[in-house]
């Protein structure tokens, strides 16, 4: 899994019937400390995030296809959790 | 799932038995901005996208779930062909 | 997906048994220019691809997902045999 912040979504009609009434949000990777990756990636969301929020994502197909529920959905990326607080020892 | 925008067509008779009919388009990767991101790769489409039109796609082991039958080798999907992207409350597509 | 030339075929004796009656070749990955990116993968061959032919090739476990790499330790296959490939709107490779 992997840390980042929502930074905006991506909306579509037209789309696999795997994303059907689901949303998409952009996140961009950060740091422990919540510093940016400058890298950003499309995730299916399970935990009503919103724009800001910092979230948990979990890349990876099997995990995608629990969360979403579906048998072999085409999706690997997923929002599993908004996170609270990340404690970080020096 | 990954931004891209459709710049073109990659035609091959000859594949795997799993991939005949299935339509093949090049796409180059976009970030969250819309500006290139990395190499174009050949993707597989689910969505009859076209030419120029912003798509994402699924890349890895999950782009062959996207097609049926599922036993098939690609590893890069479109699954949905992008209405609007906003990114901190502004939209960045369609431009305003 | 990406675009490839065959460039050589690798010969190997002694091999995993898992990897007993495949065809492994030395494919270049290319871009949409046809020049080398430098990139290379030896990939089991599902097609029956030739000397100098561009291909298309999957990577990662996608590999395994065609009749020929099943339950094999491949981790790249060549798919396709591209016929042409366009880009914005130009023909930029043509086999015939």
């Amino acid at each position: 899994m992997f840390i980042g912040r929502v930074i905006g979504e991506v909306v579509s009609t037209v789309h696999h019937d795997a994303m059907n009434g689901r949303k998409l949000l952009i996140v961009e990777r950060l740091d422990p400390d919540g510093t940016s990756l400058d890298e950003t990636i499309l995730a299916v969301d399970s935990v009503q995030a919103g724009r800001g929020d910092t979230v948990l994502v979990v890349d990876e197909g099997g995990s995608a296809a629990l969360v979403t529920g579906l048998d072999n959905p085409p999706i690997r990326t997923v929002i599993v959790g908004v996170i609270d607080s990340i404690d970080v020892e020096e | 799932m990954h931004l891209a925008r459709v710049i073109g067509t990659v035609w091959a008779t000859a594949k795997v038995d799993s991939l005949t009919g299935k339509r093949m388009l090049v796409v180059q990767p976009l970030t969250h901005l819309l500006e290139e991101r990395g190499t174009p790769l050949v993707a597989v489409d689910t969505v009859s996208a076209a030419p120029g039109q912003l798509v994402y796609f699924v890349k890895s082991r999950e782009a062959a779930k996207a097609l049926s039958p599922t036993f098939n080798p690609a590893d890069a999907a479109i699954v949905g062909i992008v209405d609007h992207v906003t990114v901190g409350g502004e939209s960045i597509f369609p431009k305003e | 997906m990406n675009l490839g030339k065959v460039v050589g075929t690798v010969v190997s004796t002694v091999k995993n048994e898992k990897l007993v009656g495949t065809k492994l070749q030395i494919v270049k990955q290319i871009d949409l220019e046809g020049g080398e990116t430098g990139a290379f993968v030896v990939a089991i061959d599902a097609v029956g691809a030739g000397p100098g032919e561009v291909v298309l090739y999957a990577s990662g476990s996608s590999a395994r997902q065609t009749e020929i790499t099943q339950d094999r330790p491949a981790d790249a296959v060549i798919m396709a045999i591209v016929d042409s490939v366009e880009v914005d709107g130009s023909i930029v490779y043509n086999k015939s």
